[in-house]
């Protein structure tokens, strides 16, 4: 058998969608639900920034409601939330109740 | 000119790594990504070496991922961006791309200080033009938390148990930060997601400077750490304010500590939430947390002494 040459190898497996992993919705991982209280939200963006699962959404620099599609849940967010005057912007209630 | 460094700048940009990727709810490692992403304004292609970031971020058809990204073995991710670099270099020599592409490998500590370090110090020597990150969670946390040469010391893990005889990990963690700086590469640093605002503009900086550069960035586990899923961005800050993780650079050789805490904490406040170090706390254990608290404070000492006589030198 003729040896092969590189250009004969497979490619090995190849993904052609970049980002697909959206198809797959996370949030049913979710026990805990983060609520968020606009009246409570000085729109420091910090819960944005340390959400390991991009489930906040941010408009025009502003935040929005949770993306609850792909939120598991982890309590990160309200954690970090400074919120105003000491009451949090952010705060997690038991899901299903 | 690069996006302002503030939140409200940064989070206009479009998510590179997107939700629905398979991380656990609390991983610290997706936040290292998002902020290495976030700080670039350079097409960037990536390889991956396995582990949680590679298995869970890429899963059959599905990938997290909005970048061109390689996963090749466990073993190699440094070697695999070296040889995409060249390709590139070659590229554009023969007139077939022209922009300026940015290369990066992300890699677990496992994939980092033990089994990939030959293919890492081999590139980094090799000179390619690469940015290597580390993220930490000092141990094999995908196949189910076996230490690594990047867990600390007395830590509990499935093959360092702690016991009633052995207090979990018997060796300190190995200084992967300053073994990366004796290479003589341009750039080495330490950082941390909780302190976005430094991490960002290492991950920046070290994506201008020529050449090979390596980020160690600690990022919490707390199904390995056995802490709550809350906490990682906590324990990060924490790291930093025990001195456990400082953050600094080693630039041209130059050490500059980033950040010295006004008040140094005891190491406590960020073992205490750790399940993995709960025997620390048991009575009869005393002398370990003593050890832990001496080995940090004696790389710290370190640490300074190096940054000052970086200074000295310079006037
Ligand atoms: C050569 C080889 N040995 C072992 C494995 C099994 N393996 C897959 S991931 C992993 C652990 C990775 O640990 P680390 O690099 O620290 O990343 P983490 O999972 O902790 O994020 C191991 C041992 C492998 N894939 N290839
Ligand atoms: S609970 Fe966790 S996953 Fe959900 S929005 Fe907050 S930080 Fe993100
Ligand atoms: S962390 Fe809290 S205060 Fe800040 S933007 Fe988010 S919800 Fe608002
Ligand atoms: S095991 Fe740890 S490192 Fe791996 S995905 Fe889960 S939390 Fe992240
Ligand atoms: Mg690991």
């Amino acid at each position: 058998m003729k040896p092969k040459g590189w250009k004969d190898l497979p490619p090995g497996s190849v993904i052609t969608r970049p980002g697909s992993a959206t198809e797959f919705k996370t949030g049913s991982w979710r026990t805990f639900r983060p609520v968020w209280v606009p009246e409570n939200c000085i729109q420091c963006l910090f819960c944005w920034m340390y959400c390991p699962d991009m489930a906040i959404k941010v408009k025009d620099g502003k935040r929005e409601e949770f993306d609850y599609d792909y939120c598991k849940g982890c309590g990160i967010c309200a954690r970090e939330c400074p919120g105003k005057k000491g009451q949090k912007a952010i705060i997690m209630v038991e899901e299903g109740k | 000119m690069a996006t302002t460094l503030s939140l409200k700048e940064l989070s206009k940009k479009e998510d590179l790594f997107t939700h629905g990727h398979r991380m656990c709810s609390g991983c610290g490692a997706p936040i290292v990504v998002k902020q290495l992403l976030l700080a670039s304004d350079y097409p960037i292609i990536a390889s991956n070496a396995t582990g949680c970031l590679e298995v869970s971020s890429c899963i059959s058809e599905y990938t997290a991922w909005k970048i061109p990204w390689i996963h090749n073995a466990f073993e190699n991710a440094a070697a695999t961006i070296s040889g995409v670099e060249t390709m590139c270099r070659s590229l554009k020599k023969q007139g077939k791309i022209d922009k300026e592409i940015k290369f990066v490998a992300f890699g677990g500590d496992g994939g980092t200080y033990d089994i990939g370090f030959q293919s890492l110090s081999g590139a980094m020597e090799r000179g390619h033009e690469m940015l290597y990150i580390c993220y930490d969670n000092g141990a094999y946390m995908n196949t189910g938390i076996q230490r690594s040469s990047a867990t600390p010391l007395g830590a509990d893990t499935t093959t360092s148990p702690a016991g009633s005889v052995i207090k979990g990990k018997t060796q300190p963690r190995k200084n992967m930060t300053r073994i990366m700086a004796a290479h003589g590469i341009p750039y080495v640093a330490q950082a941390s997601p909780a302190h976005w605002r430094d991490a960002v503009t290492k991950f920046r900086k070290a994506l201008e400077i020529k050449g090979p550069k390596f980020i160690n960035v600690l990022a919490p586990c707390n199904r390995g750490w056995r802490s709550s899923t809350d906490d990682a961005i906590l324990l990060c800050r924490a790291a930093v304010d025990t001195c456990y993780w400082p953050l600094y650079e080693v630039e041209d050789g130059v050490t500059r500590i980033n950040s010295i805490p006004k008040e140094k904490k005891p190491v406590e406040e960020f073992l205490k939430p750790q399940g993995r170090f709960k025997h620390l706390f048991a009575p009869g254990n005393e002398w370990l947390l003593k050890l832990f608290q001496e080995e940090v404070d004696r790389e710290w000492e370190r640490l300074k002494k190096e940054a000052q006589e970086a200074v000295s030198d310079k006037s």
